[in-house]
């Protein structure tokens, strides 16, 4: 048989297969080099960027749970004229489209950044991070609330052409809402789910595990609450869907597509096996020929019946 | 890189200390001594992520590697289940690893616990360069003092401290330093926070260069995830470095020792 079709198109950005990388888990992409020939991948999504430079959080930022791991680093990043300056031109070096995602405190510096980002070239997609649960101020704050969660939207698309994806925080009542508000307010594509909301506690000094207090869960342990996001929000809107959470091989990417995932992020499994996202890759191509399905869009949404 | 290699021995050398060698020429060929390597521990998704665990010897001609390690949790525990045979799959060699000195140099290797692990590597190489050794090991008890045969076997004179009084000094390593600090040009420290703390503040008082391997829970080994931050001073202000990374060793003047 011959290889079958898997590009995919995220709101006007070509994948040549729907595997990226999850934000925040993957650095800047040359972290992986070694082990991943990142010109393989679908995408590169890079870590969280912010107008000004972050320290991020105190230690302990990471703690094991059973099959997850509670993360609160807090977005450090350089800031985005270090990313422009440093990392912008090892972009424009990859064959494959790269995803910078952004934070802020308020919507105008999510709006500064959009705008940086867009005269500096080589970005070929915005991700919106309005669901970190690890810092102060702006973050999840943005992406609980429907209508903030629009006015982000908005003041984004206002600042760039470039394709702006909106990242949905699972740590809402109705996610779908949120999903519907960004999606009027002119999101092109949306990634879900970030990190939920958890924490653990040191039995021994008594006290909480993390710096922080709280952090963000991920990993295999959150897969059955972000495969459920993902159907949810498939069947409220018609915006392309990165899914992403505990996505650790091809079977795992597999389910999210039949959800409604057009493309799907690797993140903590990164962490485990550095080659997860080329093996995930392998594996849907793979199923796909196993199957005699000849294009991976056929797939999309398919457990939806009709 | 990212390999298998397969286990020749594994032992438990007392109370939960566990020394394991296994095969792999290219780690062997590879790795530098303070360097670490990032071990799966068990095949399932509990524990998740990988464990660091610092180089203790790299046989370039055998093309083996060994890890002597403590059991301190699941992931360890499950390591030291492991049986001769087994493959043990291995991300390295990681992180940025000692830096040798002059070959004339005298030089003080400071162990405390489980600290001893890469310094042994480092100690191997010192000897072999010519340079002048003292070591110095502190331990709980003596139970808890490591490769001290092997240490002295390469003929090098160990100095040893517990914190019980069963073997050696009565008290902190630390406290047999200060007289012979100021004879030596470079020191060179794994351990406890607090002994490394102790170990700088010498090193800084009678000026001689040290570098300390730092320690910090640990997501992808490298440098990608940005969880295993450490506080280092750069023109007097204190920011977050990778230990991956940029560490395990770190010169003992940068660390900030307050954080």
């Amino acid at each position: 048989m011959l290889k079958p079709n898997l590009a995919v198109d995220i709101g006007g950005i070509v994948m040549q297969n729907p595997v990226t990388t999850a934000s925040g888990t993957f650095g800047f992409g040359r972290e992986y080099s070694e082990y991943v020939s990142i010109n393989e991948l679908g995408a590169l999504v890079v870590k969280g960027t912010t107008l000004y430079p972050r320290q991020g959080n105190a230690v302990p930022r990471i703690a094991e749970t059973p099959a997850g791991v509670l993360n609160s680093i807090g977005l450090q990043n350089p800031g985005v004229d270090y990313l422009i300056e440093h990392y912008v031109p090892f972009f424009k070096s990859l064959q494959v489209p790269v995803i910078v995602n952004i934070s802020g405190e308020t919507v105008e510096e999510y709006a500064a950044v959009a705008e940086k980002l867009d005269k500096a070239g080589g970005v070929a997609g915005i991700e919106v991070n309005i669901s970190c649960p690890n810092v102060k101020k702006g973050g999840m704050a943005f992406g609980s609330d429907p209508a903030m969660a629009a006015e982000v939207t908005k003041a984004v698309k206002s600042s760039t052409t470039i394709p702006v994806i909106i990242k949905l925080s699972p740590n809402v009542t109705d996610i779908t809402k949120v999903a519907e508000a960004v999606a009027a307010a002119g999101a092109d594509a949306l990634s879900l789910i970030n990190t939920l909301l958890g924490m653990a506690i040191d039995i021994t000094t008594r006290r909480p595990v993390l710096g922080n207090v709280m952090g963000g869960l991920s990993g295999p342990a959150v897969k059955p609450v972000a495969l459920r996001a993902v159907w949810q929000v498939y069947k409220a809107v018609e915006l392309p869907i990165i899914g992403m959470g505990g996505i650790s091989t091809a079977e795992d990417a597999l389910e999210f597509i039949l959800a409604g995932a057009a493309a799907v992020a690797v993140g903590t499994a990164n962490f485990v096996n550095p080659r997860a996202t080329i093996e995930v890759k392998q594996g849907i191509e793979r199923y796909l020929i196993e199957n005699g399905i000849k294009n991976i869009n056929d797939l999309i949404g398919a457990a939806h019946g009709n | 890189m990212l390999l298998n290699g397969k286990l020749i021995t594994h032992k438990n050398i007392a109370g939960d200390y566990y020394l394991m060698e296994f095969k792999s020429h290219e780690l062997a060929e590879a790795a530098g001594p303070g360097q670490f390597v990032h071990v799966k521990c068990g095949s399932t998704n509990d524990p998740l992520l990988r464990r660091p665990i610092s180089i203790h010897k790299a046989d370039k001609d055998k093309g083996i590697i060994a890890l002597l390690y403590r059991v301190a949790g699941k992931g360890t525990r499950l390591l030291s289940l492991m049986e001769p045979g087994d493959l043990l799959d291995v991300m390295g060699p990681l992180g940025n690893g000692f830096q040798l000195p002059k070959p004339s140099e005298k030089v003080a290797v400071v162990a405390g616990g489980i600290g001893v692990a890469p310094l042994f590597f480092l100690v191997q190489l010192l000897v072999n360069a010519g340079n002048d050794v003292q070591m110095y090991i502190g331990a709980r008890t003596s139970q808890d003092l490591l490769a001290v045969k092997d240490i002295k076997k390469l003929g090098v004179d160990v100095k040893l401290a517990t914190d019980d009084g069963s073997a050696g000094y009565h008290g902190l390593v630390t406290d047999l330093l200060p007289e012979k600090l100021q004879k030596v040009d470079r020191i060179y420290t794994c351990g406890p926070f607090p002994m490394m703390k102790s170990v700088a503040y010498l090193a800084n008082k009678y000026n001689v260069p040290a570098q300390v391997s730092l320690e910090e829970k640990m997501g992808c080994g490298v440098g990608a995830c940005l969880a295993c931050s450490c506080k280092i001073k750069i023109n007097g202000e204190s920011v977050y470095k990778r230990v991956c990374t940029e560490g395990p060793v770190f010169n003992a003047g940068e660390v900030d020792w307050e954080c």
